[in-house]
């Protein structure tokens, strides 16, 4: 087991601190994400298509 | 593929389908050796086990100046160059760029309470680093303040040049002003002052944090060409409504004009 001397608890809070905002950043930008395809998905059965006649959800 | 090609969101979207899986997982395999490395280095002789904090703090301050400096390519990309993909690249780096900086200072606070006995100075580094967080925030605030993103995109990036001037104050700032921060110790002129048993984990760390923010930033900036897309799709879908109901309408009253 790994010791971290007197201040274990700064530095695990550092850690567990970044750990969590990048996870929350990830989980935002993949909920957002799900969110935008999912309302381009809305448009395109409601017969909104793009000028180009491509389906707005097409990336390719 | 050159830069011309990427100006067209369907080509820039098919990229980021095809790159992002790869980047993500060499993200983790980088993050995953860095973590085991800096695990594994010794206690410095002064700070003890608190040295490890280096290895999230360092990488996350530079992330919050670098994101910045692409966010200053991307608004002269807007203002000189009109590149259309110059304004997704600013917006979508903002809210990344912020989460570094706020890490940044957060692992800081962190790291100076047990070193310094304090969690913050109002020293040169620590308020220009500040600044910059908000600075992140006031530009995240301008984006949602303005409806039309071509519009905003052009505040966005006067106020983003404007900004870069923090930059090198930030860098300097320990130089130039008595500070409880410590001067430059890995980029700086005779090389760097750390141990080999620091520097590369830190490095390893700083690569990860680099491929993590360039994976999350093409993330979302994809995010903000599909909102882009549903923006344009509803206001045409909104103006064929308008003019569907005014002939209607119109109709309507010609058939009373007409009894």
């Amino acid at each position: 087991m790994m010791s971290l001397g007197p201040y274990a608890s700064f530095i695990v809070t550092s850690y567990a601190a970044v750990a969590l905002v990048v996870a929350i950043l990830i989980g935002w930008i993949a909920l957002d994400y799900r969110n935008q395809t999912e309302r381009l998905r809305e448009l395109d059965r409601s017969g909104v298509t793009r000028r180009s006649g491509r389906s707005a959800v097409d990336a390719s | 593929m050159t830069l011309i090609d990427l100006a067209n969101p369907t080509r820039f979207l098919a990229l980021t389908a095809r790159l992002l899986p790869w980047l993500a997982g060499a993200t983790v395999i980088l993050l995953a050796i860095g973590l085991y490395q800096a695990a594994l280095a010794p206690d410095d002789y002064q700070q003890g086990a608190t040295v490890k904090i280096m290895f999230i703090h360092v990488p996350n301050a530079w992330l919050s100046m670098f994101v910045w400096g692409v966010m200053s390519i991307a608004s002269l990309g807007t203002l000189v160059w009109r590149h259309p993909l110059a304004d997704v690249a600013a917006k979508a780096a903002a809210p990344i760029g912020a989460s570094f900086t706020f890490l940044a200072l957060l692992t800081g606070s962190l790291w100076g309470r047990p070193m310094w006995g304090t969690y913050w100075e109002w020293d040169a580094r620590l308020t220009s680093v500040l600044i910059l967080f908000l600075m992140y925030l006031g530009l995240m605030a301008l984006w949602r303040a303005v409806d039309d993103p071509s519009r905003a995109a052009r505040a966005a990036a006067v106020l983003t040049l404007v900004g870069a001037i923090n930059l090198p104050i930030i860098k300097f700032s320990v130089d130039w002003w008595n500070t409880l921060h410590q001067p430059a110790s890995v980029m700086r002129m005779g090389g760097s002052t750390l141990d080999k048993s620091f520097l590369v984990p830190l490095l390893l760390m700083a690569i990860a944090f680099t491929l993590l923010f360039v994976t999350l930033h093409l993330a979302a900036m994809r995010n903000e060409i599909l909102r882009r897309r549903v923006r344009s799709l509803q206001m045409m879908q909104a103006s064929r409504v308008a003019f569907s109901s005014g002939a209607r309408e119109d109709g309507a009253s010609k058939e009373v004009g007409a009894t």
